[in-house]
């Protein structure tokens, strides 16, 4: 039975979609069946992140009402192939998502995968609902900074009361997933610290992806960072993140650039 | 002296950020938590149920601060009510 797992945050712009694609091709890079699924109807986006913009033929919404079948719509991934992508539909409305419709493809999908994840919508509407409904495991996208922290404390609130699995009285597993940390700015006391969020939303920590340029420069040409460069500081922090969920015990760590001989020659020249 | 002060003594923002979250988040939860009212604002809502049961109040007289802090918190509620206001310049005038 496959693990669903939704990506949330309340907040837009902290980093799901970014996490979803890293964290689905890390756990797919090490041997799991993936399949990621985007709930943001209207305007998605993981398709683009996941570069597989231009092979969108179905989408979720096609699936639910029955204008096309799952293995029609899932697109399988050209650099790791236990990997697939279910996109949202960029013409329709949130209000497409049935609650059978989704219940139907997550329990459909749940067969065929080892990880279901749900890249959620911002905010917490029904798009964001749906997204949460039918996890067993969140992962909370924060960015160590207040109106963040706050919309998490509202997401963590809706994971405790409106999913299934809180209504069937069984405990949904969270986890805090901290992004765009700069540890620098952290020790100087400009921006929250991993202890701070820590201490506000109790919930147990996943990772802590370093704010990195390789992040855009993987989105740019339409990789999920751990695949794009698997060496650099965020991809290192996700891939660490992706054992933690499979269980793996490994100690949190704030990965950091790793300083070739080059880098420091071309960097002083420049300089 | 200001100069060297604020050198040594540079205020840091991230604990301004984490005391602010605690305390707002800290009503937040009791707030949606339980799907009840905050008991401030239930407390608001009362008082001006019984004061518009005795007195015909004007909405613009009447001024509401609220100030949520980590220990106490304070409602204050200013009505201005007309009544007396009135007797109290028709004293003024005899």
């Amino acid at each position: 039975m496959a693990k669903v797992l939704v990506v949330t945050s309340g907040k837009g712009g902290v980093g799901k979609t970014t996490t979803t694609a890293a964290l689905g091709a890390a756990l797919a890079r090490a041997g799991q069946s993936v399949v990621l699924v985007d709930f943001d109807v209207g305007l998605r986006n993981l398709d683009l992140v996941m570069g597989a913009e231009r092979r969108v033929v179905f989408d979720l919404i096609n699936v639910i009402q029955g204008d096309a079948n799952l293995a029609q719509a899932l697109i399988k991934d050209k650099r790791v192939d236990t990997l697939s992508l279910l996109p949202a539909s960029q013409t329709r409305d949130k209000d497409a998502l049935t609650p059978e419709g989704v219940a139907k493809i997550i329990a459909d999908l749940s067969k065929k995968f080892d990880w279901v994840i749900c890249d959620s919508p911002a905010g917490i509407e029904r798009g964001a609902q749906m997204a949460m409904h039918h996890a067993d495991m969140a992962v909370i996208v924060t960015n160590p900074e207040v109106s963040s922290v706050r919309d998490s404390d509202r997401i963590i609130g809706m994971l405790d009361s409106t999913t299934e699995k809180a209504k069937a009285g069984e405990k949904m597993e969270k986890f805090l997933l901290i992004t765009r940390y700069d540890p620098q700015r952290a020790a100087r006391g400009d921006m929250l610290g991993t202890d701070d969020v820590l201490e506000i939303l109790s919930i147990p920590l996943l990772g802590i992806i370093p704010e990195s340029p390789d992040v855009l420069k993987a989105s740019n040409v339409g990789a999920p960072v751990t695949i794009a460069e698997p060496e650099s500081a965020p991809a290192r922090a996700y891939t660490e993140a992706a054992r933690r969920l499979m269980g793996e015990k490994v100690e949190v760590t704030i990965p950091t650039e790793r300083k070739g001989l080059f880098d420091w020659l071309f960097k002083r020249r420049v300089a | 002296m200001t100069f060297l002060s604020s050198i040594f003594k540079r205020r840091s923002s991230a604990p301004v950020a984490r005391d602010r979250l605690q305390i707002l988040l800290a009503h937040e939860r009791i707030a949606v938590g339980d799907g009840k009212d905050d008991l401030l604002a239930k407390l608001h809502r009362e008082i001006m149920e019984v004061i518009k049961r005795h007195i015909a109040v004007d909405q613009d007289k009447v001024q509401i601060k609220m100030d949520r802090g980590a220990q106490c918190s304070v409602l204050e509620i200013d009505v201005e009510v007309p009544g007396l206001t009135d007797r109290a310049e028709n004293a003024k005038k005899d």
